[in-house]
């Protein structure tokens, strides 16, 4: 069980230092920061200057442990678009960005796992086949669309949800939340809706086939053939089995959806990190978009850390060494 | 010749007869599919021969045609069937050169994916060793990442790293590349599992045997008996990457407004969307899902009738 954690330790270690170097590449190389700092009609002997004091002339592994350091000390850089130091702007964001995943997610769980449950156990009923044919709608739908069409039905045909914005927020000094009034929860609907769509299609689909896939296994025969109940081998023998799957899956959405909120924030205008990365794309704003890039994988590694560790929680067999070969196989 | 006509007729009527098409005509969701498909491909092709305007044609649009709404609503005009845009452009005949757009570039990223993943999982599954776990663990990376951000980013870098000019006029290789390198990670992984079973076949040692050379047991042995779950996948790859130009484009960093995709449209709908006129953005959008649901219904049913397990 150890050596299966620090193998997983080892690996993430190594995808955040890609990352990392990655980031450090496109900072150092993608456009000229002393250009962007000076302007492009600035003199020779002063761009000079300004690369000597930002390290520019320094041998590049000195520079990488440089940006190294300060990543850690959380200085990164200064936004060449907005002139603020970029951790400013991305604290700013990030509430809203939180807010609107965690509500999408919760929605998407709640109704996608029992759903996936559901259109599983009755798989030839009428119900559970409309479902399936509905869901394939959904996991068609661009999130984009799915935004579109639902403001074009809740916001101009029935005037009933805001179509852009957060709505009043509330500071809380450290964290501004749109969950305290009324105009900011009304604009939630949409975006939250938004997201779910999607995602309560593509976790009934996963959910129902790993559900089918544990059904045809031979120990729900045999908890069939010992007498128990439906509901005793639907839930205690076949969701128990399905969870692990089940777990990573949601895990990993949870990753999807934090990624399309980009694309929600866009069409809802909402303001959080996705837009910011959004607009700072656009105008090639390397500092927001490395920074970014790093925040975003040390999330989505943390997420994987996180589903590994469920994992050993939901089934006892990983916990040793031999059991995690014998599933491996 | 008359024996290659005897040939080619054995051969259609054989395909007709297989287990594969079997399923096929007891499927109304998928015949149903491959007819919207098969009108997509055609309109795809010949749109001058479908599309009742040319729309990129500027001395045929004239400003006061514009936001007509569609035929059979108030104010609608028979020349437009599912009325104008902004501009007075017809909207059917933008759709249709929009849903040309967008499958070239959706068909463009597959090939690239499947060029790239196909031969890193052959070689990382039959070579094993390092290159495997280096191939492996880059495909580890990369899976971190949702495809989109990893589209968007690669977008960001050729947009600084190539200047905003020549960065436009490559656009859409520049965005097939981007879509592309987004997903070989799971042809790669495919690949690989399966040339791990298949390595150890007889026909693979026999193969060795008679002296073939690791390139030709790989492409002409081992290749052949995986690309089914590769064709599944492929299928599957296709939905996800029209999505992808679409949702670029949406953003507004793909396909730009001279050359419109189905994504730019409903992005340059989108402004109309709250003043009222609703159809410059919905049919557009409209179109796009029923493209991507008619190649995820023939991708669901393509891996239940592949898959024997289901059976």
């Amino acid at each position: 069980m150890i050596a299966y954690l620090l193998a997983r330790l080892w690996q993430a270690a190594i995808v955040m230092l890609t990352v990392v170097a990655l980031a450090f590449v496109m900072f150092t190389y993608l456009g000229d920061p002393v250009v962007a700092i000076l302007g492009a009609d600035s003199t020779a002997a002063a761009r000079a200057e300004v690369r000597r004091e930002l390290g520019l002339d320094q041998p590049m592994i000195v520079q990488f442990v440089d940006y190294l350091g300060r990543l850690l000390a959380g200085d990164f850089g200064i936004s060449y678009r907005l002139g603020t130091p970029v951790d400013r702007v991305l604290v700013e964001r990030l509430p809203a960005t939180v807010e609107l995943a965690v509500f999408g997610m919760a929605l998407a769980l709640a109704l996608g796992i029992p759903l996936g449950i559901v259109t599983a156990l009755r798989r030839r009923s009428l119900g559970s086949q409309a479902l399936l044919g509905v869901s394939l709608i959904g996991i068609s739908m661009p999130s984009f669309l799915a935004g579109l069409l639902l403001i074009w039905l809740f916001s101009v045909t029935l005037e009933m949800l805001p179509s852009f914005g957060r709505g009043e927020t509330i500071d809380l000094g450290w964290w501004t939340t749109g969950l305290l009034t009324g105009s900011g929860l009304r604009s939630l609907v949409l975006p939250a809706l938004t997201i779910a769509i999607f995602q309560v299609a593509m976790m009934m689909r996963l959910v129902r086939a790993e559900m089918l896939e544990v059904m045809r296994k031979e120990y729900i025969r045999f908890a069939r053939a010992r007498g128990l109940s439906d509901r005793a081998v639907h839930l205690r023998h076949a969701l128990r089995n399905t969870l692990v799957p089940v777990v990573t899956i949601a895990g990993l959405q949870l990753g999807s959806v934090i990624a399309f909120a980009v694309i929600t924030e866009s069409v809802f205008q909402w303001p959080g990190l996705g837009l910011l990365f959004l607009q700072s794309v656009a105008a090639a704003d390397v500092p927001v978009i490395s920074t970014y890039l790093v925040l975003i994988a040390a999330l989505f590694v943390a997420i994987n850390l996180s589903v590994d560790l469920l994992y050993l929680w939901i089934d006892p067999r990983l916990r040793s060494a031999a059991g995690a070969e014998a599933i491996r196989r | 010749m008359s024996g290659m006509q005897r040939d080619l007729g054995r051969r259609i009527r054989g395909a007709w007869d297989s287990d594969l098409a079997h399923d096929f005509r007891r499927s109304p969701a998928a015949i149903c599919a491959s007819l919207v498909l098969l009108a997509f491909l055609v309109a795809g092709l010949l749109p001058s021969l479908v599309a009742p305007v040319p729309v990129f044609d500027l001395t045929r649009i004239n400003l006061r045609d514009a936001f007509i709404p569609p035929a059979w609503a108030e104010g609608g005009s028979a020349r437009f069937l599912l009325g104008t845009d902004g501009q007075g452009r017809d909207l059917l005949s933008a759709i249709i050169y929009g849903a040309r757009v967008s499958m070239v570039v959706g068909l463009g990223s597959v090939v690239l994916a499947l060029a790239i993943g196909v031969p890193l999982g052959l070689i990382a599954g039959y070579r094993g060793g390092r290159l495997d776990a280096l191939i492996m663990r880059v495909a580890d990376v990369q899976l971190t990442f949702p495809a989109i951000l990893v589209a968007v980013i690669l977008d960001g870098v050729a947009r600084a790293a190539l200047g905003q000019a020549t960065h436009e006029r490559y656009l859409v290789p520049l965005l097939i590349l981007a879509i592309g390198l987004t997903g070989w990670v799971q042809y790669a992984r495919t690949v690989r599992g399966c040339t791990l079973v298949e390595r150890q076949r007889d026909y693979v040692a026999a193969a060795i045997l008679v002296g073939r050379g690791p390139g030709a047991v790989m492409l002409r042995h081992i290749l052949p008996n995986v690309l089914t779950p590769v064709l599944v996948l492929a299928t599957i790859h296709l939905a996800v990457a029209i999505i992808l130009e679409a949702t670029l484009s949406f953003v507004g960093l793909g396909i730009p407004p001279t050359q419109p995709s189905l994504g730019t449209l409903v992005r340059m709908g989108n402004d109309y969307l709250l003043s009222g006129e609703w159809w410059i953005a919905i049919f557009p959008g409209l179109t796009l899902l029923l493209l991507v649901l008619a190649v995820n219904i023939l991708g669901d049913w393509l891996r239940d009738a592949l898959n024997p397990m289901l059976q």
